[in-house]
C-alpha cells in the first residue's frame, strides 16, 4: 500500500504544520484553550501516525519507502526535490520527536499558564514539530538543510520568547550565530556532494561512494585531501553546532534563558541531536574517511568529559541539566566516530526520554519554586512533591546508567565500543567516557540531592506555597518515566547488537565494533549481570557515594574543596573563558573589523580622496575655467583677436 | 489572447501616460483623487504585464512579445522590443513593486502628493523600457532617462542631506554610463547596425573586447553596486524617501546586473574570461568587505544598504564563475546553476530589501529617525510589525523556505565546483549576514520599551499590513516553490552559456 503511506507521511508532517499556522495567525480567534487544543490535535494526529509507520517499518517489516513530493527547482540537470526516506532509523526519529513533543505540548499548559505569549509558544513548538520531522524524513541534502537551518530560526525564537529579558535575548542570537559557524560548514559539505556526486539525493550518493574514493582535492596548493575527508569534516561542523560540540558548545548553557518546556524538547530531545542523526544518516561516507572518524571521536570525547565537568560547579538546576545534555551528546557523538553509529541514535533514543524528563521535573520544580532556579535555595522537596521526586530518581539513575535503566543499556554499548575502536584517538576517548561515566553521576546526584534532600533552604513563604503541580505537568512525567526505566531493555539487543537499522546504517567490517561485541552478547539481563564487573559500574557508584557524602554527610567539605582548589573552580566557573574568548576575539574582532573598513576604507579612501577629491578637482579645474567665461564681450573679443594673431603667427611661419 | 498585443509598449507607455494623466488631473483638494488613480494605472500596468508570464513560451531562448518598428533609420535605429527568460521576470518584478510603493505613498507623502505618484509612474516605464529594449540606442535612452525621475524622488522629497546624495547619485551613474555609450557608438560604427543581437554575433579581438567590457563594466558595476564604486548607495538609500528607497533597492540595482547578462557576457565574452578573476574578487570583496561595514552601521537604512551590496555581490559572483569551473572540472556543469542563482537572487532581493525598505519607512513615519539607538522593544508596542520585519530580516539571512536561501544557495553551490575558497568566502555571509541583520534585529525589536516615543507607537494599520503581507507571501513563495522561476528563465540562461562560452577570436 504505498500510495496510501505516502499520503500518511505527509500528513505527519502537515499536521502539525496546520496546527502551528492556526495557532499563530489566529491566535487571538481561538483563543487560549483552541491554540492548545488545535496544536495538541495536530501533534497527537502526528505522533499516533508515526507509530503506525513506526509498527509498519519495525514489525511488518516494511521496505524502506523513498519518494518526492513535489520538486522544488531543477536548474542546470540537478533536480532539486523535496521528499521522504522513510526507514527504520527515521521512523524511530518520527516517534521519539512526535512523542516527546507531545508530552511537552501538554506539559506547556501548565507551565505557561497565565503567560501573555501562550498561543505565539504552542504555535512555536509546533512550527519546531514540523521543523523536525521534514529534518528527519528528508530523503536529500537540501530538504536536511530546510528542516536543519528552520529548527535553528524556531529554536531562536523560543530562546527569546521572553523578549523582554536581554539575557534572553542576548542567547537567542548568540545561538542563531554559533549555529550559522556550524550551517556555513554545512552548507560547504553540500555543495562539495553536489559536486563530487551531482546529486543532493542521499540514496544516489550512497549508491556511488566508490567512484569518489580515491579523489583528492588541493585546497591549499601542494597538499592533497582526500575529498571524502573535506565533506565529511564539512558536514561535522555543521553537526557541532546543531550538537553543541566544542568548540561551538558555547550556545547551549545560554538557551536556557528559554522557557522549560523548550528545554526539554529542543535543547535536550531532539533539536540538538539532529547532528547526531545526520552524521548516522551519512555513515556510508564517514565510514569512508577515518581522518574524519577521528576528528569526530576527539571532539566527542573532549566533549563528553570537559563539560560534564562544568555541570559540578553549577548552582542554577537548568543549567546542571544542560551541562549534562552537552557532556551525554558528547557520548554520542564518540559513539559515532567508533563507527557505533547504532549505539550512538540509540543513547539519543534513550537520552531523549530521560533527558526530557530530567527537564521537565526540572520545570515542575521551579514552578513549585516560584521561578527560583538556584539549588542552594532548595532543599528537602521530596516530601512536597513526590512524583516530580520520583520521575526526578528515576530520570538521574538513567542518566547515569544504573543498570537495567535505559541509559545502562546505552552508555555502555557505546563505552565499550569505543574500548575496542581502533581509530586514532579512541585511546583518549575510552579515557573520557570512563572518566565521564564518574562525573555524571556526581552532578547528577549532587543535583538529586541538594533539590530533593538535605536542609530545605528555602524562604517561609515559598515553603508554605510548595506543592505538585497540577496533573497536566505529572502525567508527561510520569509517561515519559516510563520509556526512562523500560525503553533500554527492549530494544538493546536489536538497536546496539542486532541489526535494527539495516541498510540505514553502513559499517565497514574492520570498523565493525557493535559487531564484535555482539559476539559475547548474551541478552539484557547478561549485559546487566556483566557489567558489576567492569570499570562503568564502579565508577558511577563511587560518584554517587561521592555526591552523598559531599553533599548529604558532610555539606561543609563542597566550601573547602572549593577554597583549595581556588584556580580550578574559577576556570570551571567561567567555562574554561571560551565566553569571554569569543566576545573578545570573534564579536570585538568583527566590530574593529567594520569600523576599520568603513572609516578608513568607505568613508576616507573611497569617499573622501577618490570621489569627493575628483570632485575637488574637477571644482578646481572649473573655478580655472570658469574665468574664461566672463560674459563680458571684450575678453571674448579679446581672446578672438589673440588667437587670430596666433593663427595668423603660426601660418606665415610655417 | 493577449498573444496580439503590444504588451511590451503597453507596460511601458501605459504608466508614463498614466503619470503625465496624474499630473494633469491633479488637485491639492483632492487627494484621494490622485492616489486612486495612480493606484489604478500601477494596478492595470501589473495586469496586463501578467500574459508576458502566463503566455510566456518556455523552452526556447528566443526573444518573445517582440515589437520592432523603425525609429531613426538615418543611424539604423529601431523602436524594437522582445523580452527573454531573463528580462521577463525583472519586468514583473517592477510592475509588481510599484504598486506596492502606490500604495506605501499613501498618505504618507502629503508634500506635492501628485508629483511623486507621478515620477513613480513614469520611472517604471521607463525601467520597463531598459528591460525590454532590443535596440541599444532605444536601450541607452531609457537608461539616461530613467535617472530623472529617481533624481527628482530623492531630491525632492528625500532627507536632510538629500543634495550631496543626489548629486553624488547623478554623477556616479552618469559618469558610468558614458563609458557605455561610448562601447555602444563603437558597436555602432564597427557593426553599422543597434541590435543588441547583432552584437551578440559580432566578432572582435579581445583587445577591443577588453576595452568595451571596461567600458560596460564601469557602468554596470557602479548600477550594481559593486565594490569599490558603491559608495553612493548609502548615501542615497538614507536620503531617498521609503518609496525611493525600495525602487532603488528592489529594481535600479537590478539594472547593472542585466546589464552584465544582456552586453558584457555575450558581447565580450573573450574579455569576460581574461578578466573573471577582477569580478570575482570585487564580488567576494563585496560580500565579506560590506558584510563587516554592514556590521558597525547605526543607521537602519544604511545597514540594510550595505547589506544590498553584500547581497549583489553573490549575483555577480554566479554570473563570472562559469570559466573557472571550467578550468578545475574541465566541463561547464555548474555555469547555468551560477547564473540562474544570481538571476534568482536578484528578484528575491527585491522583495526583501523592499520589504526591509518598508518596515523602516513605516518606523519611520512614527518615529521620524532611522537611527538604531532609538529604539528598542518595538515588538512590545508593534506585536505584528514585529513579526513582519523578524520575517523578512531572517528572508535577509538567506533563511531556507524563504527566497533569500535559494539564489544564495545555487550561487554557493555552482562556486564551489570553481574553487573551494570561492564558496568559503561566499558562505561566510551565513554568518556576517546573520550577525548584522540579527544584531540589528535584537537592538530595534526586541528588548524592555526604551523611550516614550516607543511607548507610543501604534501598531501597522490596514494598508501597512495588507502590502507586507503581500510581500511576505511572494518571499515564502519563492523560498518553498522556486521551480516556475526557474523555469522560465531556463532556456534563455542555457543559451547564454552556450553562447558565452564560445570564444569569439
Amino acid at each position: 500500500m504505498p500510495d496510501n503511506m505516502q499520503t500518511i507521511y505527509i500528513w505527519i508532517v502537515l499536521a502539525p504544520l496546520i496546527g502551528s499556522i492556526i495557532a499563530g495567525l489566529f491566535g487571538k480567534k481561538v483563543g487560549r484553550a483552541g491554540a492548545h487544543w488545535v496544536t495538541i490535535i495536530g501533534v497527537g494526529v502526528s505522533c499516533v501516525l508515526s507509530i503506525i509507520v513506526f509498527k509498519h517499518m519495525v514489525f511488518d517489516g516494511a521496505d524502506p519507502f523513498n519518494g518526492s513530493v513535489y520538486t522544488w527547482l531543477v536548474s542546470d540537470g540537478v533536480k532539486f526535490e523535496i521528499g521522504f526516506l522513510i526507514d527504520k532509523l527515521s521512523a524511530m526519529m518520527m516517534v521519539v520527536v512526535t512523542f516527546v513533543s507531545l508530552m511537552v505540548h501538554i506539559y506547556t499548559i501548565g507551565y505557561m499558564h497565565g503567560d501573555p505569549g501562550y498561543q505565539r509558544f504552542f504555535s512555536y513548538i509546533s512550527l519546531f514539530t514540523f521543523s523536525m520531522l521534514m529534518l528527519v524524513m528528508s530523503n536529500n541534502f537540501m530538504q536536511l538543510f530546510f528542516g536543519w537551518e528552520a529548527v535553528g530560526l524556531i529554536s531562536y525564537l523560543l530562546i527569546g520568547f521572553w523578549f523582554k529579558k536581554e539575557t534572553a535575548i542576548y542567547a537567542n542570537m548568540k545561538a542563531f550565530l554559533v549555529n550559522r559557524v556550524g550551517d556555513f560548514g554545512f552548507l560547504l559539505g553540500i555543495a562539495g556532494v553536489l559536486m563530487y556526486f551531482g546529486t543532493l539525493d542521499y540514496a544516489t550518493v550512497f549508491a556511488n561512494t566508490d567512484s569518489v574514493v580515491g579523489k583528492t582535492i588541493q585546497i591549499i596548493p601542494g597538499s592533497d585531501w582526500s575529498v571524502l575527508t573535506l565533506i565529511c569534516i564539512c558536514l561535522f561542523i555543521g553537526a557541532m553546532g546543531k550538537s553543541a560540540q566544542v568548540p561551538l558548545h558555547v550556545w547551549l548553557p545560554d538557551s536556557m534563558e528559554g522557557p522549560t518546556p523548550i528545554s526539554a524538547l529542543i535543547h535536550a530531545a531532539t533539536m540538538v541531536t539532529a547532528g547526531i542523526y545526520m552524521v548516522a544518516r551519512m555513515s556510508p561516507l564517514f565510514e569512508l574517511s577515518e581522518t574524519a572518524l577521528s576528528f569526530v571521536i576527539v571532539i566527542g570525547a573532549i566533549t563528553a568529559l570537559f563539560m560534564g565537568l562544568l555541570g559540578l560547579v553549577q548552582n542554577d538546576i537548568k543549567r546542571v541539566v544542560a551541562y549534562s545534555t552537552l557532556s551525554q551528546l558528547g557520548y554520542m557523538t564518540v559513539a559515532l566516530g567508533a563507527s557505533a553509529y547504532a549505539a550512538g541514535i540509540f543513547h539519543l533514543m534513550t537520552h531523549a526520554f530521560f533527558k526530557a524528563l530530567l527537564f521537565l521535573a526540572a520545570g515542575s520544580v521551579i514552578i513549585a519554586m516560584h521561578h527560583e532556579q538556584d539549588m542552594r535555595k532548595m532543599g528537602g522537596l521530596r516530601k512536597y512533591m513526590p512524583i516530580t521526586w520520583i520521575t526526578s530518581l528515576i530520570g538521574s539513575l538513567a542518566l547515569i546508567g544504573a543498570p537495567g535503566f535505559a541509559g545502562f543499556f546505552s552508555k555502555d554499548s557505546i563505552i565499550e565500543a569505543v574500548g575496542l575502536s581502533t581509530i586514532p584517538g579512541s585511546g583518549f576517548a575510552y579515557f573520557a567516557v570512563l572518566g565521564g561515566v564518574f562525573v555524571t553521576a556526581l552532578y547528577s546526584f549532587r543535583m538529586y540531592f541538594l533539590v530533593f534532600h538535605g536542609k530545605e533552604r528555602m524562604d517561609e513563604h515559598t515553603r508554605s506555597h510548595l506543592h505538585e503541580p497540577s496533573w497536566v505537568v505529572t502525567v508527561p512525567l510520569i509517561l515519559l518515566a516510563i520509556p526512562s526505566v523500560i525503553i533500554g531493555f527492549i530494544f538493546v539487543s536489536d538497536m546496539s547488537f542486532g541489526n535494527f537499522f539495516g541498510d540505514a546504517i553502513k559499517v565497514l567490517p574492520q570498523h565493525d565494533v557493535l559487531g564484535q561485541l555482539a559476539e559475547n552478547y548474551h541478552g539484557p539481563f547478561g549485559m546487566i549481570l556483566h557489567s558489576l564487573v567492569t570499570w562503568p559500574f564502579w565508577l558511577a557508584l563511587a560518584g554517587v557515594a561521592t555526591a552523598w557524602f559531599l553533599y548529604m554527610k558532610r555539606p561543609d567539605i563542597p566550601g573547602m574543596i572549593q577554597d583549595k582548589l581556588k584556580f580550578v573552580h574559577k576556570v570551571l566557573d567561567n567555562k574554561y573563558y571560551v565566553d569571554r574568548f569569543n566576545e573578545i576575539v570573534f564579536a570585538g574582532g568583527s566590530r574593529f573589523l567594520g569600523k576599520l573598513l568603513w572609516q578608513n576604507g568607505d568613508v576616507r579612501v573611497i569617499d573622501g580622496v577618490i570621489i569627493n577629491g575628483s570632485a575637488k578637482t574637477v571644482g578646481w579645474i572649473a573655478g580655472i575655467v570658469r574665468r574664461l567665461q566672463t560674459g563680458y564681450l571684450y575678453n571674448y573679443a579679446f581672446a578672438m583677436i589673440f588667437g587670430l594673431l596666433f593663427l595668423l603667427g603660426v601660418f606665415v611661419l610655417a | 489572447m493577449f498573444v496580439d498585443w503590444p504588451i511590451l509598449s503597453l507596460v511601458i507607455w501605459l504608466p508614463i501616460i498614466g503619470g503625465i494623466a496624474v499630473l494633469a488631473t491633479a488637485k491639492e483638494s483632492r487627494p484621494m483623487q490622485t492616489r486612486v488613480l495612480s493606484l489604478f494605472v500601477a494596478i492595470l500596468t501589473f495586469v496586463l504585464s501578467i500574459p508576458l508570464y502566463s503566455d510566456f513560451q518556455l523552452g526556447t531562448p528566443l526573444m518573445q512579445f517582440q515589437e520592432n518598428t523603425p525609429w531613426i533609420t538615418a543611424f539604423n535605429i529601431n523602436y524594437h522590443l522582445g523580452v527573454d527568460g531573463i528580462s521577463m521576470p525583472l519586468i514583473l518584478l517592477t510592475t509588481f513593486m510599484t504598486v506596492i510603493v502606490v500604495v506605501a505613498g499613501w498618505e504618507v507623502i502629503k508634500f506635492k502628493q501628485s508629483q511623486y505618484m507621478a515620477a513613480f509612474l513614469i520611472m517604471e516605464g521607463l525601467v520597463n523600457g531598459v528591460f525590454a529594449a532590443m535596440d541599444a540606442a532605444l536601450f541607452y535612452v531609457f537608461w539616461e532617462a530613467m535617472l530623472i525621475p529617481m533624481f527628482i524622488i530623492i531630491g525632492v522629497w528625500g532627507g536632510p542631506n538629500r543634495v550631496y546624495a543626489t548629486i553624488k547619485f547623478f554623477l556616479y551613474t552618469f559618469f558610468g554610463s558614458v563609458f557605455m555609450l561610448i562601447a555602444l557608438l563603437y558597436l555602432y560604427f564597427k557593426t553599422g547596425s543597434f541590435e543588441i543581437l547583432d552584437y551578440h554575433q559580432y566578432k572582435f579581438s579581445l583587445e577591443a573586447q577588453t576595452w568595451v567590457f571596461i567600458a560596460f563594466l564601469v557602468a554596470f558595476a557602479v548600477k550594481v553596486p559593486m565594490w569599490p564604486v558603491h559608495t553612493w548607495l548609502p548615501d542615497a538609500h538614507v536620503e531617498a524617501p521609503t518609496g525611493g528607497s525600495v525602487i532603488l533597492a528592489a529594481i535600479m540595482l537590478k539594472l547593472g546586473a542585466y546589464g552584465f547578462l544582456r552586453f558584457s557576457l555575450p558581447i565580450t565574452p573573450d574579455a569576460s574570461q581574461s578578466l573573471d578573476w577582477l569580478m570575482i574578487s570585487l564580488s567576494l570583496i563585496a560580500v565579506v568587505y560590506i558584510g563587516f561595514v554592514a556590521l558597525v552601521q547605526q543607521d537602519m537604512k544604511k545597514l540594510i544598504a550595505y547589506s544590498s551590496i553584500a547581497h549583489m555581490g553573490f549575483v555577480t559572483l554566479g554570473f563570472f564563475i562559469a570559466w573557472r569551473i571550467y578550468a578545475n572540472t574541465g566541463s561547464y556543469d555548474g555555469a547555468v546553476m551560477g547564473i540562474e542563482g544570481g538571476i534568482v537572487q536578484m528578484i528575491s532581493h527585491g522583495f526583501i530589501s523592499g520589504a526591509l525598505f518598508l518596515c523602516v519607512g513605516i518606523m519611520y513615519d512614527r518615529m521620524h529617525s532611522r537611527m538604531i539607538k532609538d529604539y528598542g522593544g518595538v515588538v512590545n508596542t508593534m506585536p505584528v510589525f514585529a513579526g513582519f520585519m523578524v520575517l523578512f530580516a531572517m528572508a535577509n539571512t538567506g533563511l531556507p523556505g524563504t527566497s533569500g536561501f535559494v539564489g544564495e544557495f545555487m550561487v554557493i553551490l555552482s562556486s564551489f565546483k570553481a574553487n573551494f575558497w570561492f564558496a568559503f568566502l561566499a558562505s561566510t555571509t551565513l554568518i556576517i549576514g546573520a550577525a548584522y541583520t540579527l544584531w540589528m534585529i535584537k537592538r530595534v525589536i526586541f528588548g524592555e520599551v526604551v523611550n516614550d516615543g516607543v511607548a507610543k507607537l501604534q501598531d501597522i494599520n490596514r494598508r501597512e499590513f495588507m502590502f507586507l503581507t503581500i510581500l511576505a507571501f511572494m518571499v515564502l513563495l519563492f523560498g518553498i516553490w522556486p521551480a516556475p522561476l526557474l523555469e522560465v528563465m531556463d532556456a534563455s540562461v542555457v543559451n547564454l552559456v552556450a553562447h558565452m562560452t564560445q570564444s569569439k577570436l
